[in-house]
């Protein structure tokens, strides 16, 4: 869990997370946003199938992919939250729409 | 027809390194183009710095701000930013259908770099390249490693720079370096609680570091680092030699284990911070066909480059930390000399006058990097917290576990690349970049030979995953079209 500290900076922003709504900052990556509203893990992996969150918080370990807006496999930790933005957590691999 | 744009000198990544390089490179007249992962300027040390969220300068300390006039500089200079851009490939010659044209104002454009902005790609035409690609945390591959809530300390800080979160809840940091106990000042600081610091750092390692004391004495480090530990010290229950950790879940963080003197312990934690050191990020330099060497003081792979920052591929140069780690203040001094090295070999001033205007900037880097050799020998991790064994996952993205590459080397696999058809460790999304040090040195061990005997992961382009839908996006010249139109056919 991480709190945010009263003296940060940023106007709200409203977002959605498995359709519930959560309020970040203006300036939060998907990623902080998550872990800011209690949410630690934010997929399940593709090969064991075992709950994942951000690692590295740079672009580099894929951990925390989740889907935004309908597209998967977006890495929380390079998106820029938006408002009205709608998260889901990325279970397994992305599949191909047929 | 489409034009790509074009430039003298692409840089890639802005944290300090790049910055420097594209200031120099921009007041020296070079048309500069500096491609940037980050929506802002500042790399991962001076992550936020343009427009921080935490303001109180006395929270993230002087080291950080720093970067604050670096950035403004950067912005105001005449080098172009793109922000969100990744770089996936760089490619030698003209991969637009163009002819790679001798003269005119087409005239050395060597390279291309391929990257995405909003998941479209793009074009860069440049005449000389500069790697400024930093570092990474360093794999520390203990059981538990992937539960949610175990966090990189670097990432953390990432957290504190950039939206302005401490961790709420039992924090436990752990591991060696530095970093961890800034990071714990600046969470003091925050007022956030730290429920322990658990120190790998082995005993007895100032007395193997001791040969380099004399210059750590003389560096601002000495001054700075005895205060941080003093501050972190007072107020923050340290356990030193800690010889083993483990975190447990099931599902998400619970339980922290840790071993001093042969003896378990169990701390109740809700965030579990790691850290031991950082390494290059190597995965653009050696997939563009660098030669990489093994630095067994600091146990990673490195590219090779000379002082300039030149590298055995001619107008493909390297600064700051992705050339070796040498630290923030070292890397911008570093990207002011293959700024002015990218000058020269383009032609737009000679040899003397670089070696002169780079007097400054190497009188500055031997002050940035003394004391450097004592830290590097106090703070290498143990290799029992390199080299894992068991369960213990190497491979975060296949989950590929220790043993499983253990097993496989004694089997007689022949190295990392071969590993990758045994066991697909370092084939998932990250690319190796938090496996590749931890294969090859597991493949030394099993095997005893050197790990630069060993070898690494081939690195391929792209160098980040990318969809087809993401490369079709590439806008297309008319030559490009006829190409695939005739294969169709």
């Amino acid at each position: 869990m991480f709190k945010r500290l009263e003296a940060a900076a940023g106007r709200p922003l409203h977002l959605t997370f498995e359709g519930r709504p959560l309020v970040c900052r203006d300036g939060d990556s998907v990623a902080a946003a998550l872990l800011a509203d209690g949410h630690a893990a934010c997929r399940d992996t593709a090969v064991g199938n075992v709950p994942r969150g951000p690692y590295c918080m740079m672009g580099i370990c894929y951990d925390c992919l989740v889907t935004i807006d309908g597209r998967p496999n977006r890495q929380a930790c390079m998106t820029r939250a938006r408002e009205g933005m709608a998260v889901e957590r990325q279970a397994g691999a992305r599949e191909i729409a047929p | 027809m489409i034009r790509h744009a074009a430039c003298d000198l692409a840089v890639v990544g802005a944290g300090p390194a790049g910055m420097a390089a594209a200031i120099q490179a921009a007041r020296l007249g070079l048309s500069t183009v500096v491609l940037d992962e980050q929506t802002a300027p500042g790399g991962q040390i001076y992550r936020g710095i343009a427009d921080p969220p935490v303001r109180e300068r006395a929270l993230l300390g002087p080291d950080y701000w720093h970067g604050s006039a670096l950035a403004e500089a950067f912005l105001r200079s005449d080098a172009r930013h793109e922000a969100g851009a990744t770089v996936w490939a760089i490619l030698a010659g003209r991969q637009d259908g163009q002819p790679p044209a001798e003269a005119g104002q087409d005239a050395g454009l060597r390279y291309d770099l391929a990257y995405s902005v909003d998941g479209r790609a793009r074009l860069l035409h440049a005449r000389h390249v500069l790697l400024a690609t930093g570092a990474q945390e360093r794999p520390f591959p203990i059981p538990g490693w992937t539960l949610p809530g175990v966090m990189a300390a670097g990432g953390a800080q990432i957290l504190l720079k950039s939206s302005g979160l401490v961790p709420d809840g039992a924090t436990v940091l752990a591991g060696c370096g530095p970093l961890l106990y800034l990071l714990a000042w600046q969470y003091l600081n925050a007022g956030a609680r730290i429920e322990a610091l658990l120190d790998t750092t082995p005993p007895g390692r100032a007395w193997r570091a001791l040969p380099h004391a004399w210059g750590f004495l003389r560096s601002p480090y000495f001054a700075k680092g005895l205060r941080l530990l003093r501050a972190v010290g007072a107020k923050v229950r340290v356990v030193r030699g800690v010889e083993a950790l483990e975190a447990r879940g099931p599902g998400r963080l619970e339980t922290v284990r840790y071993r001093t003197g042969g003896a378990w312990r169990a701390l109740p934690a809700d965030q579990l911070l790691l850290h031991q050191g950082v390494i290059p990020n190597i995965n653009l330099s050696q997939a563009v066909g660098i030669p990489h060497r093994w630095n067994d003081a600091l146990a990673c792979w490195e590219p090779e480059a000379d002082a300039w920052g030149a590298t055995a591929l001619a107008h493909i140069g390297i600064a700051g930390d992705g050339a070796g780690i040498a630290g923030a203040l070292a890397a911008e001094h570093r990207g002011r000399l293959a700024a002015l090295e990218a000058a020269r070999a383009l032609g737009r001033i000679d040899r003397a006058r670089r070696d002169r205007e780079a007097g400054p900037a190497q009188a500055a880097l031997r002050r940035a990097v003394r004391g450097r050799a004592f830290f590097d020998a106090l703070y290498r991790p143990p290799a029992a917290l390199r080299r894992p064994a068991g369960d213990t996952l190497v491979c975060r993205c296949e989950e590929v576990s220790a043993e499983q590459v253990r097993a496989t080397a004694r089997m007689g696999c022949q190295g990392p690349n071969q590993m990758k058809a045994f066991l697909r460790c370092g084939m998932g999304p990250c690319q190796g970049r938090f496996c590749a040090v931890t294969v090859t040195e597991l493949i030394a061990e099993e095997q005893c030979r050197p790990p630069a005997d060993v070898g690494l992961y081939r690195l391929r382009f792209p160098t980040k995953p990318l969809t087809l839908g993401e490369m079709a996006s590439m806008p297309q010249t008319e030559a490009g079209r006829r190409a695939v139109v005739r294969l169709k056919k």
